[in-house]
C-alpha cells in the first residue's frame, strides 16, 4: 500500500450462533485505492460488506475509518462517517422517481443537502452515470442495469469516503457488463476508493489494485489481481484439491 | 417538495374556513354528526401522519384517545379542576406514553406491531378499569361543563387544521422525505443516513399527542364516562377503516374517507345496531380488496389513465 489507510480491518470475526461468517479478517483500503473481495461462494465477503457498513455488527475486532471506530456504530452513523454501499440485490425505493431514489443519498448523506441543492445534485449524479433522461420515470419501469445504476447514484449522492460495491456487476448481460465495467473504470479515475467484492475475474483484473481473498470466512490471500489469482491457495479454494 | 404545496394549502384554509360555518346553518341531528365527523377528521388525518407512509399500522388510537377522555373525567370529578387542565396534560401524558412506546416497539416489523399495538390498548383499558374499580372507587366520572356541540366541532376544527398544518410542513421537510424513505425499505433508509428510530418515534409521539387531544375535547359531549367506554377498541378500527378508506397515502386522504363513512356508519349504528360489527368487517374487506390504494388512489389512478388517453 502506497499510503495511509483510510478504512481499516482488524481482526474482525462475526458470528452466527456456532457458525462463524468471518473469521479474523484483517485488511487496510488505502485512499484512491480499488480493492477487490473475493473468494468462493459462501466465503463471507458479502458479511464483510454488511459488517463494514452497519448492517451487522461484529462479534469481536475493529473497523475504522481514519482512526475513527465504526464498529460500535449504527447504519445510519456510519453512512453518515462516509461509507456508501450499494446491495448484493439491487435495492430502490419503489414508490419514489429515480430523481427522489437519488435525492434519498443526497439528503441524509453526510453533506446533507436539501431542497433545491439536493435535486441539483441528485441529476449530476444520475448524468454521471447516465441516467439522466429518465430522471422522473418510476423505478418500475427501469431495466436491471438502469436499475443498478439508479442505487449507485445514489450512493454517491451521499458523497461517500469509501464506497462499498457489492456485487455490482452480477446479473449483467455481457453488453451490459461491458457498460458497467466502464462505469466503474471511471470511479476508479476519478480516485476514489472503493471495496467491491466481485465474481467476474475480468473486472477484478482490470479494476482493482489489490485483492483480498475470503474463503470460509478467513483471509487466504491478499496482493495484487494477479499474484493472488495464481497463488496456489486460491486456486485450491475455487477449485477444489486436484486441480491445485 | 411539489411545487404545488402551496395550492394545496390554500385550498385546505378555505375548507377550514367553509367549515367554520357550519354551526350556523344547522343544529341539532347534523350538528352532531359533524362533530363526530371533525373528531375522526383530526384522528384518522392524525394517524395517517404516521401510518402512511410508514405503513406501520398501529391500533394504539384508542389507548391515547381513552387517555384523553378518562383524564378529564378524572381530573374534573375527582379533583375538580376546570376543563382546560385536562385539555393541556392529557395530551402531553399520552405524548409521553407514546414516545416510551416507540422507543420499545418501533423495532417491531409489520404484523408484530400491529398486534402489539392492539394488546397494549386493551391492557391499558383493563389496567385504568381496574385502577377504577379497586382504588378510586367505582363511582362514575362526571364531566360537566358549558360546552355545547358547536363549542366542541370548533375546537376539533382547530385540531383537525393544525394537524393538516403539521402534515403539510412535515411533508415538505426532512423528515417526512424520511418517513416515505422508511416506508419503502428501511434498510436502505438506514444506509442512507437516516436515523430510522428517531424518525419513527417523533411522529407515533405526534399522533398520540393529537389522539388525546381529540378525547379530551370530546369528553364532555359523554356527560358520564367510564373507563370502558372511552377506551374503545373499536374506535382504533374505524380510524384504520376511515383513513385506508380516503387513502393514506395523501395528505388530504382521509378527510375523503372520512366523510361518507361517518354518515354511514351512523346510519348502520340507527338501523342495524345489533350488527354494526359485522359491517365494519366486510366494510374492511371491502377496502382492501376494491381500493387498496383508498378513494384518493383510485382517483389519481383513473386521472393517470385519463392523462395517458388524451396524449
Amino acid at each position: 500500500m502506497s499510503n495511509r489507510p483510510i478504512l481499516s480491518v482488524n481482526g474482525v470475526t462475526k458470528r452466527f450462533g456456532g457458525l462463524v461468517a468471518v473469521s479474523d479478517m484483517s485488511f487496510d483500503v488505502g485512499n484512491h485505492e480499488m480493492v477487490g473481495v473475493i473468494g468462493p461462494n459462501g466465503s463471507g465477503k458479502t458479511t464483510m460488506m454488511n459488517l463494514i457498513s452497519g448492517a451487522l455488527k461484529p462479534t469481536s475486532g475493529r473497523i475504522s475509518m481514519k482512526g475513527r471506530r465504526l464498529s460500535d456504530l449504527p447504519a445510519q452513523k456510519i453512512a453518515r462517517e462516509g461509507v456508501g454501499r450499494t446491495f448484493q440485490l439491487v435495492r430502490l425505493l419503489p414508490t419514489l422517481s429515480v430523481l427522489e431514489n437519488v435525492m434519498a443519498g443526497a439528503v441524509f448523506g453526510h453533506r446533507r443537502r436539501w431542497g433545491r441543492d439536493a435535486e441539483d445534485f441528485a441529476h449530476e449524479m444520475l448524468e454521471r452515470v447516465g441516467l439522466d433522461a429518465m430522471s422522473h420515470a418510476p423505478v418500475s419501469s427501469l431495466t436491471y442495469i438502469n436499475q443498478k445504476r439508479v442505487e449507485l447514484a445514489r450512493v454517491l449522492a451521499g458523497e461517500p469516503k469509501v464506497l462499498l460495491l457489492d456485487e455490482w456487476l452480477a446479473g449483467l448481460n455481457p453488453t451490459e457488463l461491458e457498460t458497467g465495467i466502464d462505469l466503474i473504470h471511471a470511479l476508479r479515475d476519478e480516485g476514489r476508493t472503493v471495496v467491491l467484492v466481485e465474481h467476474v475475474m475480468d473486472a477484478i483484473r482490470s479494476l482493482c489494485d489489490r485483492c483480498v481473498v475470503m474463503s470460509s470466512g478467513a483471509k487466504i490471500a491478499e496482493g495484487t489481481p494477479d499474484d493472488v489469482l495464481s497463488d496456489r491457495e486460491v486456486i485450491r479454494a475455487y477449485l477444489g484439491d486436484d486441480d491445485a | 417538495m411539489k411545487p404545488s404545496g402551496w395550492g394545496e394549502l390554500a385550498i385546505a384554509a378555505f375548507l377550514v374556513f367553509l367549515a367554520v360555518f357550519v354551526p350556523f346553518v344547522t343544529n341539532g341531528y347534523w350538528l352532531s354528526i359533524a362533530v363526530t365527523t371533525m373528531m375522526y377528521v383530526a384522528l384518522a388525518t392524525s394517524w395517517a401522519l404516521f401510518s402512511g407512509p410508514t405503513h406501520y399500522i398501529s391500533l394504539a388510537t384508542g389507548a391515547f384517545f381513552g387517555i384523553g377522555g378518562y383524564l378529564v373525567g378524572s381530573m374534573m370529578s375527582d379533583y375538580q379542576l376546570p376543563f382546560w387542565v385536562p385539555l393541556v396534560v392529557a395530551p402531553l401524558v399520552a405524548a409521553g406514553l407514546a414516545f416510551l412506546i416507540g422507543i420499545a416497539t418501533l423495532r417491531l416489523s409489520g404484523v408484530y406491531f400491529v398486534i402489539f399495538t392492539l394488546g397494549l390498548a386493551e391492557m391499558i383499558r383493563n389496567l385504568i378499569s381496574w385502577i377504577q374499580n379497586n382504588f378510586l372507587g367505582s363511582r362514575g366520572l362526571y364531566v360537566l361543563t358549558d360546552l355545547r356541540d358547536h363549542h366542541l366541532y370548533w375546537m376539533l376544527l382547530g385540531v383537525a387544521a393544525a394537524v393538516f398544518l403539521l402534515g403539510w410542513v412535515v411533508n415538505r421537510s426532512r423528515l417526512g422525505f424520511a418517513l416515505r424513505i422508511i416506508g419503502n425499505d428501511e434498510t436502505v433508509a438506514r444506509h442512507v443516513g437516516i436515523n430510522t428510530a428517531w424518525a419513527k418515534v417523533i411522529l407515533f409521539t405526534t399522533t398520540g399527542f393529537f389522539a388525546a387531544l381529540v378525547g379530551a375535547i370530546i369528553a364532555p359531549r359523554w356527560s358520564y364516562i367510564e373507563p370502558n367506554q372511552v377506551f374503545s377498541p373499536q374506535l382504533s378500527f374505524l380510524v384504520v377503516i376511515m383513513a385506508l378508506l380516503g387513502g393514506a397515502g395523501r395528505l388530504w386522504g382521509p378527510l375523503v374517507g372520512v366523510i361518507p363513512f361517518t354518515i354511514i356508519w351512523e346510519w348502520v349504528n340507527v338501523q342495524f345496531p345489533n350488527q354494526s360489527t359485522l359491517f365494519l368487517g366486510l366494510a374492511f374487506l371491502l377496502i382492501v380488496y376494491v381500493l387498496p390504494n383508498g378513494m384518493v388512489g383510485r382517483i389519481e389512478q383513473l386521472h393517470a389513465r385519463m392523462g395517458r388517453g388524451r396524449s
